[in-house]
């Protein structure tokens, strides 16, 4: 709290309520997004049998890695939570370590995803390989991308707490953050769903 | 290092467009010498280049909007002159490819870059001053949103140039949109230039869903919302729906060619039916997106020219309401004929029929708004007027062609051709061209000249029918769309009749032009000192044209649904505070032409696959938009006082014009129920200073 003397702590929490102008326009631009992610599952459920004689999802699939990024992505929303919780307290280092600690999961997860896809390509499961490849590369992919995005976005607004301290628009962009961070989780939700879990159920084994 | 780009890019088969290229390069030198020597840089850079004021930036968007208005049309004239010129047979003065050429950049920009920025443009002119705001929800967004369009625009251009454009149709179907069929530059230039308007679009429907839920003046309600922003609403959220679609169909397709994904491919896998499936997921809402903003239009215009209330109200929301939603179960039928099942082909004819149903409510609410009304023909209530005729007629022509065994017979001929402009010119062109006029004093502080918006009128009403008529008969004959030539002698008669109807839509640009023109010169003749020229209704009437910076010196309360209308029969209109306060409003910035510079960039580096450009540009872009976000001084102070000067000297202009007497005498609504002859004399406008 004796972080931000200059800033009231009611101002704080009403910048970062969901229904202000800003966070509202937010709202609208995440509904753009489901939208986009609506047409890349589309594009994988309507593909996701094309396999043009290649590797199918039993084939490159491993259960077990994606559980423990889907473990480590869900537990980032968690500690995001924390953060939030943090910033309504007015703690303003609270909310940096709990920033932190989802920018390691969400690097954990991401680095995951990277090296998942390095193996998958080295065994000659490119995307170029198939309907089916082009698809989950480009599901899971731009997946992939706005959670890099999100962990730009946190480093910045870490870099903006420690510098200018928990004014009343960082709180506000703190808001929106966390709702585009708790949105991907929900995508991945659905990716695991509609990709791994039936991939590797149709192909009988992990 | 300059990947696929070589200098062969330079060189074009065809010396029609080594002389278009000339004409092109030779404007952009004139443009920036006349810049340069009459010292405008500075001016520009200053008062439009960095600006977020929705007005300007709605200027922005329809000169860019002319601009293309002038390339679209001359792609259509040429594409006309071919087939009224080649005969049965012949070969005629353009090449299959550059036809092409010509065919998909009209299409192309006559929606993307003429339409879009048309009606985005008049959507930030008019919005927040319809719903009392001094502001769009994100101005800088706005701005980044314009700008985005030129880039995009400049792309366009740029390929006009340098290499070529897309030859796919403005639809780049695949797989002959693919890089086995299409192995040139032309489509990477079309996939950047849509991808980067579309994104500037989707920004857009953001900005303006929150503008029109969230910025509304108090008491403002649903339901008291003026049409227009109603429309623009459903419109907008339309657009945040809809274009998502558009944006990743696009960057499959670019991935498809780039780096040999097979998403739309026809071998590997892919699938070229899902990219069909996704363009019309946003194409056929598209068509709303354009046609609703104009019907809201048209209802302004009817209720302001004929001094009524709007018919049935509620209604034209739910009608407008309807139609968004049944937009997205309609795309099928684009398609009908490209392999479903009869029954599925049934339920999105079917679909498709009922949008006749919303449309015509429309329709008849317009009707009976003039019923009884006193009209006054001013050039928006004809074209309003040339709109209703003409769009019942090619709305009509879709429901035949929404008939699935109808459309096997009919589908990809000119009468489709014909279908889709006859709902497109009226419905949105015309709209747009009324709409112009009608906002045009608010903006600039005069009136349009009306002699030569009469000419514009006429010749574009009759070059419609001159042009589209022979296209309905040539559909039936059997003439498929997109013909570089033919063998049928038969067909060169009705053609040519098109050709003298495109010549007389010429004469209707070039009348507008002269209208723009003449109306500038006569300006201090043309002023409009009331801020009220037309006895208007809704809250940007009750201002100054043009308005100051931040609209509205105190922020009005609404009662009625006629919100400045309700003000004048009250008497509670121009009424000034005891006292005005600061106003803040947003900084001018550059951060929107730096952003869509390194856009255009991307989009070219792209195209020519020079990786390290694109790469830059990207770190470009997100580098510029975390520095700005460190900027928390964003706004700056209009003090009280000069708020105080400015309403001043608006209040001694009114006096001048002696409105406050006029406004005395406006007793009533005109409301729908009032009974016939209850209007007796004209005292009940407020009139503006020179007569009209």
């Amino acid at each position: 709290m004796a972080s931000s003397p200059s800033y009231d702590l009611n101002r704080v929490r009403a910048a970062a309520r969901a229904d202000t102008e800003v966070n509202f326009g937010f709202w609208a631009y995440l509904m753009s997004d489901v939208v986009l992610f609506s047409m890349l599952f589309l594009a994988y459920v309507n593909l996701s049998q094309r396999f043009a004689g290649g590797p199918t999802p039993a084939d490159i699939f491993s259960l077990h890695g994606v559980f423990l990024e889907t473990m480590a992505l869900l537990a980032s929303s968690l500690t995001f939570g924390l953060a939030m919780v943090s910033l309504h307290q007015g703690r303003k280092n609270h909310i940096i370590g709990w920033l932190l600690a989802t920018a390691v999961l969400g690097i954990y997860f991401l680095w995951h995803e990277v090296s998942e896809f390095v193996h998958i390509i080295h065994e000659g499961a490119s995307f170029t390989r198939s309907g089916f490849l082009s698809a989950y590369f480009g599901l899971v992919g731009t997946h992939g991308a706005h959670v890099f995005f999100g962990l730009i976005w946190i480093a910045t607004m870490v870099a903006q707490l420690a510098i200018k301290g928990l004014t009343p628009p960082i709180a506000s962009r703190l808001a929106r953050l966390s709702l585009f961070w708790h949105f991907l989780d929900l995508v991945w939700i659905c990716v695991f769903s509609t990709v791994y879990l039936p991939g590797i159920l149709a192909g009988g084994s992990s | 290092m300059f990947g696929k780009l070589t200098l062969d890019a330079l060189y074009h088969y065809d010396p029609i467009i080594v002389f278009a290229n000339v004409i092109m390069v030779g404007a952009g030198v004139l443009v920036v010498a006349l810049l340069t020597y009459f010292r405008k840089w500075g001016y520009l850079y200053r008062e439009w280049f960095t600006t977020v004021d929705h007005k300007k930036i709605g200027v922005v968007y329809i000169v860019i909007a002319l601009i293309f208005l002038l390339r679209g049309f001359i792609d259509a004239a040429m594409v006309r002159g071919q087939q009224a010129t080649v005969g049965a047979g012949g070969e005629g003065y353009l090449s299959a490819a550059h036809f092409a050429e010509l065919f998909t950049g009209h299409g192309t920009m006559m929606i993307f870059f003429m339409a879009m920025p048309f009606l985005v443009g008049l959507m930030n002119i008019a919005i927040p001053l319809q719903i009392g705001a001094r502001d769009v929800s994100f101005p800088l967004l706005n701005a980044v949103s314009v700008w985005l369009t030129a880039a995009a625009g400049a792309l366009v251009m740029i390929s006009l140039l340098i290499g070529s454009f897309s030859e796919a149709g403005w639809s780049g179907y695949t797989p002959f949109s693919g890089l086995e069929h299409s192995p040139g530059p032309g489509v990477d230039y079309w996939i950047w230039a849509l991808q980067i308007s579309g994104i500037s679009t989707t920004l857009t429907g953001v900005n303006f869903v929150t503008t029109i839920l969230k910025k509304r003046a108090p008491g403002m309600t649903l339901m008291r919302m003026p049409m227009f922003t109603w429309t623009v609403l459903c419109t907008s959220i339309l657009i945040v729906v809809s274009f998502p679609a558009l944006t990743v169909a696009l960057a499959l397709l670019a991935l498809d060619r780039s780096v040999g994904t097979h998403f739309f491919t026809s071998i590997m896998g892919g699938d070229q039916m899902m990219y069909i499936n996704m363009f019309w997921l946003w194409g056929h809402p598209e068509v709303y997106i354009l046609v609703l903003p104009a019907f809201g239009i048209f209802s302004e215009v009817v209720t302001t020219y004929c001094n009524k209330r709007l018919f049935g109200y509620t209604s034209m929301v739910w009608a407008t309401m309807a139609i968004a939603f049944l937009s997205f179960g309609v795309w099928v039928h684009h398609f009908y004929t490209m392999g479903q099942d009869p029954l599925r082909n049934s339920i999105f004819g079917i679909a498709t029929m009922v949008i006749a149903i919303p449309t015509g409510v429309k329709i008849y609410d317009w009707i009976w708004t003039m019923f009884r009304g006193r009209i006054e023909y001013k050039l928006p209530m004809l074209w309003t007027l040339g709109f209703l005729i003409t769009f019942v007629m090619g709305g009509m022509s879709g429901v035949l062609l929404a008939i699935p065994g109808a459309d096997y017979k009919m589908h990809n001929s000119l009468f489709l051709v014909a279908h889709f402009h006859n709902v497109l010119i009226p419905g949105t062109m015309f709209g747009l061209l009324a709409g112009f006029y009608y906002w045009w004093p608010k903006v600039f502080g005069f009136r349009l000249d009306e002699k030569w918006g009469r000419h514009s009128f006429w010749g574009w009403l009759v070059g419609f029918y001159v042009a589209f008529v022979p296209l309905y008969m040539l559909g039936i004959m059997g003439m498929p769309r997109r013909m570089v030539t033919y063998d049928n002698p038969t067909w060169q008669f009705w053609l040519v009749i098109a050709a003298i109807g495109a010549i007389i839509v010429a004469y209707g640009i070039f009348a507008m032009f002269m209208q723009i023109y003449v109306s500038w010169r006569d300006r201090e003749k043309n002023a409009d000192l009331t801020g009220d020229p037309w006895g208007g209704r809704t809250l940007e009437w009750a201002i100054p044209s043009p308005p100051p910076e931040y609209n509205f010196a105190v922020v009005p309360e609404v009662r009625d649904r006629d919100a400045f209308m309700e003000m004048k029969v009250n008497n509670r209109a121009y009424e000034r505070p005891a006292k005005y306060e600061d106003i803040h409003m947003p900084k001018s910035t550059p951060l929107p032409i730096v952003v869509a510079a390194l856009s255009f960039f991307f989009g070219f580096a792209y195209v020519w696959h020079i990786w390290w450009l694109a790469g830059l540009c990207v770190l470009g872009t997100v580098a510029a938009v975390i520095a700005r976000s460190f900027n928390d001084e964003t706004e700056f102070v209009i003090p009280a006082s000069e708020v105080q000067a400015d309403e001043d000297a608006f209040h001694a202009r009114l006096k001048q014009a002696d409105v406050f007497t006029h406004i005395d005498g406006i007793q009533e609504f005109g409301d729908e129920r009032t009974p016939a002859g209850a209007f007796v004399e004209p005292t009940t406008r407020a009139t503006s200073g020179a007569p009209s």
